[in-house]
């Protein structure tokens, strides 16, 4: 069994997160918080506990070999140290934020790519002015209840393909060699979780 | 390879991290036009910090915290940040688009076409063609097709073809099945920034000859 699909989370992992570990993000968010404010080496060490070895997941699933797994993992942890006072919660979940650093560091140093982002505090930036700046912070919280929601309750053939989606960077064609399914099978499997995911997440018309 | 449907599907693959640089160019661009397809794309990012969380952890070496604490002092804490000062210039083009620029809008040598002008932006991505196209006030771009997918992302002004008229900051795919013929708004030239993975193939009579000598 090819190792991508051999290290994906036991099932039912994420309906258990969303019950229980809610706790732990808050906690989380707090640490974050005490880094922000005075660089609290405590409450960044369980920062470190909980996402260091998930960042190194990531990255050995997108194919880093384990010395550059580990060299990668501490860049983004430092990172996260270096930035916390930029964590806005009102944008974005802590596990949001720190998969975005994540990401974006493997495009850079694994793929040797740039990769082009808007950028949120540019004055050219088209902006939502019907959006009052108070609800973005219980849009955060309310957007990582949503998604965990509708990703606990997708189908685990569904759920295990958007994972991949998302955890290795791969063409559909090669998903589908794989999992030892026609193509059309991999898209049109996808499609329907994506199609889940967006209904649940953007309501009904989406 | 543009392996996407829908503009959704490729909000998707941007917050996943899976596009070719030029593709992530114009969905990026595209982002920081449309707030509406903001706040659906950071809801798909969300969904990369939710499995982030679930996904079986991998420990790391014994060291390692040992080693990124011996560092901490040393790490210099960035400033949070604020919207920066308006860019000198063209206000057009947004972040990162203006990045890829080798300088601001008006300094740029286009080559022209008739009614179409155009400049190659310097993207190290083989196979892929990413271009700043302008099209005169109510003129048309010559009837082509594509062998492979072409996304168009309006920068300024408008423009209409067999699927619908696209305004600033609208997305347009298309793909080898569209033989289409993009017209300008009056009023207005229409300004967009577009990559291809495969040449565009002309087919109007005049088109299907040059075919072998321009690509526009």
């Amino acid at each position: 069994m090819p190792a991508a699909i051999a290290s994906a989370p036991p099932e039912g992992m994420i309906a258990a997160m969303s019950s229980g570990e809610a706790s732990v993000e808050a906690g989380l968010e707090a640490d974050i918080q005490a880094v922000a404010e005075r660089r609290d080496k405590a409450a960044f060490a369980r920062i470190f506990s909980f996402y260091g070895p998930r960042v190194n997941a990531y990255l050995r699933r997108l194919g880093a070999e384990a010395a550059a797994a580990e060299d990668l993992t501490q860049d983004v942890m430092l990172t996260v140290w270096r930035r916390a006072r930029q964590f806005d919660r009102g944008r974005a979940a802590l596990s949001t934020w720190v998969y975005t650093i994540a990401r974006n560091r493997r495009i850079d140093v694994l793929r040797r790519e740039r990769r082009p982002d808007f950028d949120q505090h540019d004055p050219t930036l088209v902006r939502d002015d019907s959006a009052p700046r108070g609800d973005q912070l219980a849009e955060a919280a309310e957007a990582r209840r949503l998604v965990m929601e509708a990703v606990a309750q997708l189908p685990s053939e569904q759920a295990r393909l958007l994972e991949i989606f998302y955890f290795a960077e791969k063409p559909h064609s090669t998903i589908a060699d794989e999992l030892g399914l026609p193509l059309g099978t991999v898209k049109s499997r996808l499609r329907l979780a994506l199609g889940k995911l967006r209904r649940k997440l953007n309501g009904p018309d989406a | 390879m543009i392996e996407h449907q829908t503009v959704d599907d490729l909000l998707l693959a941007h917050a996943a991290g899976t596009l070719p640089e030029p593709v992530a160019l114009v969905v990026a661009t595209h982002l920081a036009l449309n707030p509406a397809a903001r706040a659906r794309y950071r809801r798909y990012e969300a969904v990369g910090g939710v499995l982030l969380e679930a996904i079986e952890p991998k420990a790391l070496a014994c060291d390692a915290w040992a080693r990124a604490a011996a560092r901490l002092d040393a790490e210099h804490p960035e400033p949070p940040r604020h919207e920066h000062a308006m860019p000198a210039g063209d206000l057009t083009l947004p972040c990162p688009l203006r990045e890829y620029l080798p300088t601001p809008l008006g300094g740029l040598r286009w080559r022209s076409y008739g009614a179409v002008a155009e400049i190659e932006l310097p993207l190290d991505a083989p196979g892929y063609s990413t271009t700043l196209v302008r099209v005169r006030a109510g003129r048309q771009v010559p009837q082509h097709t594509h062998e492979g997918h072409e996304l168009t992302l309006v920068l300024d002004g408008a423009f209409h073809d067999e699927t619908g008229r696209y305004g600033r900051g609208d997305l347009a795919i298309a793909d080898g099945s569209l033989d289409h013929r993009p017209t300008a708004d009056a009023g207005q030239d229409c300004l967009c920034l577009t990559v291809t993975d495969a040449p565009r193939r002309l087919t109007g009579w005049i088109g299907r000859w040059l075919n072998p000598f321009i690509r526009f």
